[in-house]
């Protein structure tokens, strides 16, 4: 409902994303991270802010954070710093985060996005390194700190790496809000640095939206909204916060400075605090550690050892492999490379093998709720069951089954279809005896097709199919009772 | 000292680290006998001198006892088995009260040890018990602890100086030979000028901050108060090292400071800051620092002028970043995790009415000044400036060591004041720092070993200053001193711990 009123303004956003990584320990300290273990068994006396214990800064997050900064394009930095960000609340062990603050170690990349066809280059600030917090447990009715009767704190979570993503304000809709977030999300997973779940809030973002109108260059005001924990509910958000902003502005009011809570359920965003109320985080750099300056043969090591992005592998699969830029796309979103490679080195055509992938391997997946990725077929056997449909060995139909089989982990296609025969019949002795018995069977209807009737052909081919359950070949079948009625 | 003396109780608890250890080594003592004597001189003298927060004589005796058997059985021993210590309360002990003299931490049983103290294990050094300090090392009298106030040994109406007061009183008093104290602008060298021993503060980063609860995390260092230069020399050894655990630990391996420690100081040049010479110094102070410095001459060194322009600044700088740093460092006890936890509607008020009942009025102030001095629109003018600061005088003593070896001065302005003197005037209390702080800034380091005694018979100090890692000089020069003024360590005066000696 897009109104007069709306298309007089252009919104302005920029997005600012933290990616939970899965290094093999936390931040600072050497607690293995291990998801779903009992509250309070990951922890040490580093992240529980013991008195006394003291930070060291994990090689590997450092490793993460260079690794998405050169997939991001970003120059990293030969020296970067800590900061301490300091604020009270009782699951940050420490009452203040160890960030990376006005010397991080990623400056200055940029992402593209395509949306409606249409590519848009999206200019990335920064990316930088900081700690995780505990998770607090509000008991009471509110859910919320306010009002709850006690609360609890799992310190679990208490110093797992983040990288902050912040982009530059560059994005103009909801749609490319979204585009960017997927994106971002596939290269993260690409890289393997994170398992990038929103849902989990193992990546989070957050907007800060404003509105201007069409032709200003000053930016309007903006609000910071935060809680969004899906590629969805970040549209959502985004659509709603600037329909709101316009509705204040048209209705003769000022957007303010301040942050806002995305309420999923309402689909609105509300006041969580104003710019008065923020704190002031009394940042200075943590005279606990000292600067990060990687060693430049690491970082070429890394620029070396990164692999295939998603804009790369799309490209690769449209201009190499020959699929289509839609098709390309939806292989590379559901992280289907990896089995189309595997398939086309194993000698499938790869847009045959695309079409299995696509069509049904992900659907299977999907329903297993399983990544489309981590389906459990080789690309031999993909290779195998597009060869056996391309030959006539199998119809589509029962291809179908034995890929299901396939998927149920019972060996090969070939193998199965011969367990379960399968096989079509494509052998023209064997046909011409069948078809020979249901011409005499059906005598009015090879006479209509000998008269010009091609459609009666139709009930011939029904009754062959019939007999043989499905398995002669139907193009064979077609082809042997045109040459045996119109000779 | 004499080794005649060995078998009696008296005897034992007036030698040095150094005659213990042999004594001990020849068998003609066992370690039970060298701690129980020292137990029972704390049991005699603590009363008066309120040094200890906790004494640790079961784990003492046991740790004593099981020196002894291994050495018995031949079994290998730490470079310093059976001697004696006295731990400042601010180094993480497991499972044993740790509590830097605040409510905040009365209760607190840390569940690791700080790793100068599994290094002190290790050196099979008997830890005796935990000693009394200002409030999270925040003041130069220990009369900012939250449990008691500990007395000079030398004067009894006195303070021992802080914030290490009860680790100095403690070895001044003969309750130990060795004492392991903490120096963020003098915490160490003051104290040990104040009861006349020699204290030491170590290059930044050279003994290992993990376990150490912080103050100021850049300036904080711990080190060794003794009565002989050769004892500190050791235990700095002993607790010295890189440390993983610890980011801001130098990697360079520690420097050797025994190898040379007799060598005198012939064609040594000793630098004298002209701007510490002036006026602010107390005559008793200023008569035996130019003694010292003649002294110092005749042993065949020369002494060179130097100025440090900006270490005027120094105690300025340092009372914003040290609050500053402390401001962020003392967040964490907030009632949530161990220590005092006063109960409130929300967790924002239980974390307030915690904060406001645990810590102490000195330690709030530095809290209100740290807070202050990193707020946006502010930190530029104070926090940035003081870094700033802080760079100068990095410069100016990488300026004066080009025309001198070592640096001398006065440790302190004064000898030790009286209890209450200056407890209600911080501004006075801070400028006793005025000598010790620009080493702290500087990261380098200094020491301060006892050159006589004042008109009123209370021990002066004569600081030395040396290089980041100038150990092995700095302790030199404090031997040839030491050896040529023959300083004798035991209290005595009309108030003294004992009475006219």
């Amino acid at each position: 409902m897009t109104t007069a009123t709306e298309t007089r303004y252009e919104a302005v956003i920029g997005l600012e994303v933290h990616v939970e990584l899965n290094t093999r320990t936390k931040m600072f300290c050497s607690c293995a991270i291990d998801f779903g273990g009992e509250p309070n068994t990951r922890t040490c006396p580093v992240c529980l802010g013991m008195p006394g214990s003291l930070p060291v800064v994990n090689r590997e997050a450092v490793a993460a954070a260079m690794k998405l900064g050169l997939a991001l394009g970003c120059a990293i930095a030969p020296t970067s710093e800590f900061h301490r960000k300091n604020y009270f609340y009782p699951d940050m062990p420490k009452d203040y985060q160890i960030s990376q603050y006005d010397v991080p170690i990623c400056l200055g990349g940029a992402l593209t996005v395509v949306v409606d066809g249409v590519e848009k280059r999206i200019g990335i600030t920064r990316v930088h390194m900081e700690e995780d917090t505990g998770k607090s447990l509000h008991v009471g009715t509110s859910g919320r700190i306010h009002g709850a009767e006690y609360s609890l704190v799992d310190y679990n979570r208490a110093g797992i790496p983040l990288l902050e993503v912040v982009s530059e304000p560059d994005v103009r809709s909801a749609e490319e809000a979204k585009a960017y977030l997927t994106e971002l999300r596939a290269i993260v997973l690409a890289l393997g640095i994170s398992d990038a779940r929103l849902e989990e809030g193992s990546m989070r973002c957050d907007a800060n939206v404003s509105i201007r109108p069409v032709g200003r260059e000053a930016y309007g005001t903006r609000a910071e909204v935060k809680n969004m924990n899906s590629v969805r509910s970040l549209g959502r958000a985004i659509e709603y916060e600037i329909a709101r902003q316009i509705d204040v502005r048209e209705s003769g009011g000022v957007v303010v400075q301040e942050t806002r809570h995305w309420n999923e359920a309402a689909g609105t965003t509300s006041t969580l605090r104003s710019k008065e109320e923020a704190t002031d985080y009394r940042y200075f750099p943590d005279p606990d550690l000292v600067a990060v300056t990687p060693e430049p043969a690491w970082i070429d090591e890394i620029g070396r050892s990164l692999p295939e992005l998603p804009a790369q592998a799309r490209t690769r699969l449209v201009d190499v492999l020959g699929l289509s830029a839609d098709r390309a796309a939806t292989v590379v979103a559901s992280h289907l490379v990896a089995q189309l490679d595997a398939a086309v080195t194993a000698g499938a055509s790869a847009p045959e093998a695309a079409n299995w992938l696509v069509n049904e391997i992900m659907g299977w997946a999907t329903e297993q709720g399983m990544d489309p990725g981590a389906a459990p077929i080789s690309g031999g056997h993909l290779a195998e069951l597009v060869a056996m449909v391309s030959d006539g060995t199998l119809s589509t139909k029962l291809a179908r089954e034995v890929l299901a089989d396939v998927l149920d982990g019972k060996g090969s296609p070939r193998q199965i279809a011969a367990d379960r025969g399968l096989e079509q019949i494509s052998d023209t002795g064997a046909l011409e005896a069948i078809i020979d018995q249901v011409i005499a069977e059906q005598a009015d209807a090879a006479q209509r097709v000998r008269d010009g009737n091609d459609k009666a052909i139709g009930a011939l081919v029904g009754a062959i199919m019939k007999l043989t359950q499905g398995k002669a070949n139907p193009a064979l079948v077609n082809e042997l009772l045109r040459s045996r009625l119109l000779g | 000292m004499s080794h005649l003396n060995a078998k009696s109780a008296r005897g034992l608890t007036r030698m040095a680290a150094t005659e213990l250890r042999d004594v001990m080594a020849s068998g003609e003592v066992s370690a039970r006998e060298v701690t129980q004597a020292h137990l029972d001189r704390i049991a005699a003298t603590d009363d008066r001198v309120q040094a200890f927060l906790k004494v640790l004589d079961t784990q003492a005796l046991a740790h004593a006892d099981d020196i002894d058997r291994r050495r018995a059985a031949g079994e290998p021993l730490g470079a310093l088995a059976g001697v004696p210590l006295a731990l400042k309360d601010i180094l993480a002990t497991k499972g044993i009260e740790t509590t830097c003299s605040s409510k905040i931490l009365e209760t607190f049983r840390p569940p690791y040890d700080a790793t100068v103290v599994q290094k002190l294990r290790a050196a099979d050094v008997v830890v005796l018990g935990k000693t009394n300090m200002d409030e999270f090392a925040m003041g130069s009298s220990t009369e900012n602890s939250a449990f008691q106030k500990t007395f000079n040994p030398w004067d009894l109406q006195r303070v021992p100086g802080g914030s290490s007061g009860g680790s100095s009183a403690a070895v001044a008093a003969f309750d130990a030979p060795l004492a392991i104290g903490t120096d963020t602008g003098g915490s160490i060298r003051q104290p040990a000028a104040f009861c006349g021993l020699v204290g030491v503060k170590p290059t930044y980063g050279l003994v290992s901050r993990y376990g150490l609860i912080a103050f100021a995390s850049s300036l904080d260092q711990v080190g060794p108060l003794t009565r002989t230069v050769k004892d500190s020399a050791l235990l700095l050894q002993a607790v010295a090292g890189y440390d993983p655990a610890d980011s801001t630990s130098i990697p360079e391996a520690m420097p050797d400071v025994l190898t040379d420690l007799e060598r005198g100081i012939e064609g040594l040049r000793i630098g004298v800051v002209r701007e510490f010479m002036g006026d602010g110094m107390e005559p008793g102070v200023r008569a035996r620092v130019d003694e010292a410095l003649a002294r110092l001459e005749k042993l065949g060194a020369t002494l060179v002028d130097v100025t440090l322009p900006h270490a005027a600044y120094g105690v300025s700088a340092y009372y914003l970043i040290a609050p500053s740093e402390a401001s962020s460092n003392l967040s964490r006890y907030d009632g949530v995790r161990y220590g005092l936890r006063v109960e409130g509607e929300t967790a924002e008020e239980m974390m307030a009415n915690t904060r406001a009942a645990g810590f102490g009025p000195e330690v709030k102030r530095r809290i209100m000044i740290g807070t202050y001095a990193l707020s946006a629109g502010y930190y530029d003018a104070y926090y940035a400036q003081a870094q700033r600061v802080r760079t100068l005088i990095i410069r100016d003593f990488a300026q004066a060591y080009t025309h001198c070896d070592v640096i001398v001065s006065p440790t302190t302005p004064s000898t030790a004041f009286k209890v209450g003197e200056k407890s209600d005037d911080p501004l006075a209390m801070y400028l006793n720092d005025v000598y010790t702080i620009p080493s702290n800034l500087a990261g380098a380091p200094a020491l301060s070993l006892p050159v006589g005694l004042d008109d009123l018979g209370l021990p002066v100090g004569l600081q030395v200053m040396a290089p980041i890692l100038g150990e092995a000089v700095m302790f030199r020069v404090a031997r040839a001193l030491e050896a040529d003024l023959g300083f004798d360590p035991t209290p005595r005066g009309a108030h003294a711990l004992e009475g006219v000696q």
